[in-house]
């Protein structure tokens, strides 16, 4: 990998599942000066475990001063940090109703998604994409003035 | 199978753990415990005048013994005292348990009286920390506190225990083993990267051996001795390391870094193979990291991973324990050529000769080194040193004779002024046999006068030996070196009756201005069963000597007086 000082790059954290040890590793980013540009977490499915998904910046020594300080916490389990991964991020839209509903439908489904919601006054959208895409997505979105987009941040899985 | 309160449980813990001392004070939430040691009589408690000497009364028992010590605090400021304590233990590595109590479960989150968040504050400072929930973990969590404070890279850890566990009752187990899956300390070396270490070695001609306070930590100075005298490579110190070869072995070249000697810091600087050993490249070691041993490559031998490659990068990463490692290494250099390294030897033994440790002595005043060097004398080897923190620090390092490992504690990673009185108290009440010095300063000693109280109490006597310059010295020495000699707040001309203090709380005063006096105090303090305030005059403007500047290249140092020309 090049050794590029300010690369994007993606750590899965696989950690025992008991309180506050997100806080531990977000603690520690925040000590160490390290960068979070997103962070997911949830349970892996019939584990004691959690599943961390966190995207950040910097050069290969300084992620590998990241892994390795991860690593020293106590309920880490393992880091991944991701090479070959398949990425994706979800994101919910927001747009008032007298917008062009036909070309918002369009557009989430180019981007992976579609319509999940239709209220009185507004549309909610729904895409699921790579990190790039997503922020396509919302670029072209902009044009149909949304109310609110919220982004899910990042989850990764090593092909 | 017992039923008992988690009071009792955390004393049964305690005694399961062959803890003999522990210190503690006590307060709202951590009463039950304090009533269920009251009827104990496993472990003694020594009540300290405040929560952060009893964290560093346990660090000096830790450092001491090579144990877990084991401090015990209430909740909010009690807890809040003792953080200093944790993070000076944190960053020397030092194995200890800290309890403290916790407002109950239903009141946590509420800003009950004397609620902090303990395990929030603590986070950064230990390496690890629990906050027990329910009555059922308490065991468990008690039996991996300990377990993580003593294995892979020793640390304090934090038990916070709400004030209703303390008092619920069930049953107790004591867990005879712990499995943490997600811990698992590296202990032995990588068979390759070793082999390659040894090839590096034969092939160095100018090896240096670096060795920090993870030898102490791994008790393997034996191992290290044995290693350089099988190889003749000449051998550096950090200031944890200090003990670890022995002042008399030929081998050491001393201290390097920013108060290293000029053999220690030519040694590094022109070295062409660093074997590092348990040692981290830290700051105060390094000076400008660019310039730092530029023409060696490195062997580093950490049992934290996160240690190797953090600072300098790394030609043969060795993770594991370095008394594994050695073990490992020392066999297969059997057939090491001695004589490939005498020309190496020759040329650092010029350079001590050249800039030996020194000072100018005077008959008017006691010069701070002539104290050091006369304790040495007159006790040496029989004697725990301790030290705060500042220039009687760096003196201590740099001029007491010691022989052994654990005979000198101090506070290197944080620097904590106030540390070496309580951590006297702890190295004292592991070795009641031995002197136990802490030499300190005028600025330093203040920081935890109110150890008097429990000194005289317990009747634990500690030698105070105060090297006074009515200054903060080091701040001091620095203004005058980079601060056109504006002596911001660092003049301590006002002063207490130090004798007078220390008599007023049950211990006994000595004034000393002459080498007379120095002589006659020491040995009457050594026979009194009393604690001491020895109060040394000594000259005002004294530096400490070598010294590289901040940032500075290690071989760029400001030399004593007393050394023949430059280089």
């Amino acid at each position: 990998m090049a050794n590029l000082a300010n690369e994007r790059r993606v750590i899965s954290v696989i950690v025992m599942n008991e309180s506050s040890v997100l806080s531990r590793i977000t603690s520690l980013f925040a000590a160490r000066g390290y960068n979070i540009e997103s962070l997911t977490v949830a349970p892996i499915p019939d584990s004691d475990m959690s599943h961390i998904t966190i995207a950040t910046k910097g050069s290969s020594k300084l992620m590998e001063q990241i892994t390795k300080q991860l690593h020293k916490l106590i309920p880490v389990y393992k880091v991944i940090e991701h090479e070959e991964m398949v990425e994706k991020e979800m994101v919910l839209a927001k747009f008032p109703i007298a917008e062009n509903l036909a070309d918002i439908s369009v557009l989430s489904a180019a981007y992976n998604g579609g319509v999940v919601n239709v209220g009185k006054e507004m549309i909610i959208v729904m895409v699921a994409d790579e990190p790039k895409r997503v922020k396509h997505f919302i670029e072209a979105a902009q044009r149909y003035n949304p109310c609110e987009i919220v982004r899910g941040g990042v989850v990764a899985i090593e092909r | 199978m017992a039923q008992m309160s988690g009071a009792q449980m955390v004393c049964e813990a305690i005694i399961a753990e062959g803890v003999k001392t522990v210190f503690g004070y006590p307060g709202g939430a951590i009463m039950h415990v304090y009533d269920e040691i009251y009827k104990q009589e496993g472990f003694e408690h020594i009540l300290n005048r405040h929560e952060q000497a009893s964290v560093h009364a346990a660090d000096g028992y830790a450092r001491a013994t090579g144990e877990v010590g084991v401090a015990m605090v209430t909740s909010g400021p009690g807890f809040t005292n003792a953080v200093t304590g944790l993070a000076t233990a944190y960053m020397d590595s030092i194995p200890l348990v800290v309890i403290s109590g916790q407002v109950p479960l239903a009141l946590i989150g509420t800003d009950g009286f004397q609620e902090i968040d303990a395990v929030g504050i603590s986070r950064p400072c230990t390496k690890h920390n629990f906050l027990v929930r329910t009555l059922e973990e308490l065991p468990r969590v008690l039996k991996e506190a300990f377990y993580i404070a003593r294995s892979g890279r020793p640390g304090p850890v934090l038990v916070d225990i709400p004030k209703d566990i303390t008092v619920d009752i069930g049953e107790f187990v004591y867990p005879d083993s712990v499995d943490i899956p997600t811990y698992k300390p590296t202990y032995k070396g990588n068979k390759r990267q070793i082999e390659k270490a040894v090839e590096a070695i034969k092939k160095a001609k100018k090896p240096l051996l670096y060795i920090g306070g993870g030898v102490v930590l791994s008790n393997a100075y034996e191992l290290v001795r044995e290693l350089a005298k099988k190889t003749q490579i000449p051998v550096v110190e950090t200031l944890m390391a200090r003990g670890v070869m022995g002042a008399k072995n030929p081998l050491l070249l001393g201290m390097l870094g920013m108060h290293g000697n000029y053999a220690s810091n030519m040694a590094m600087s022109e070295t062409d193979l660093v074997i590092s050993l348990g040692a981290r490249f830290d700051d105060r070691v390094t000076g400008k990291l660019s310039e730092f041993a530029k023409y060696a490559d490195i062997i580093h031998v950490d049992i934290d991973a996160a240690n190797i490659g953090k600072l300098v990068d790394v030609d043969y990463p060795i993770v594991g324990d370095v008394t594994e490692v050695l073990e490992a290494m020392l066999p297969q250099l059997d057939d090491v050529d001695t004589d490939r390294y005498e020309a190496w030897r020759n040329i650092l033994k010029r350079y001590d000769e050249l800039h030996p440790q020194s000072y100018v002595d005077s008959d008017e005043v006691i010069k701070p080194q002539w104290a050091i060097e006369r304790i040495g004398e007159l006790i040496g080897e029989d004697a725990i040193i301790t030290s705060d923190v500042g220039q009687h620090q760096m003196w201590a390092a740099q001029h007491y004779p010691f022989d052994r490992p654990r005979q000198w504690i101090n506070s290197g990673g944080l620097g904590t002024m106030g540390f070496g009185f309580p951590a006297a108290l702890g190295a004292k009440r592991a070795f009641p046999e031995k002197t136990v010095v802490n030499v300190t300063g005028d600025g330093s000693i203040l920081m935890n006068m109110q150890e008097l109280v429990t000194a005289a109490e317990y009747k634990i006597p500690v030698i105070n030996m105060i090297l006074n310059n009515h200054f903060l010295g080091m701040v001091r020495q620095w203004q005058t070196f980079f601060y056109e000699k504006r002596y911001s707040e660092t003049d301590l001309t006002f002063q207490p009756n130090w004798k007078a203090l220390a008599e007023a709380c049950g211990g006994i005063g000595y004034d000393v201005s002459t080498k007379a006096e120095f002589d006659a105090a020491i040995k009457d303090a050594i026979k009194q069963d009393k604690v001491c305030f020895m109060n040394v005059a000594v000259n005002r403007f004294e530096d400490v000597l070598p010294m590289v500047p901040s940032g500075g290249a290690l071989f760029n140092m400001m030399l004593p007086q007393t050394t023949k020309g430059d280089a």
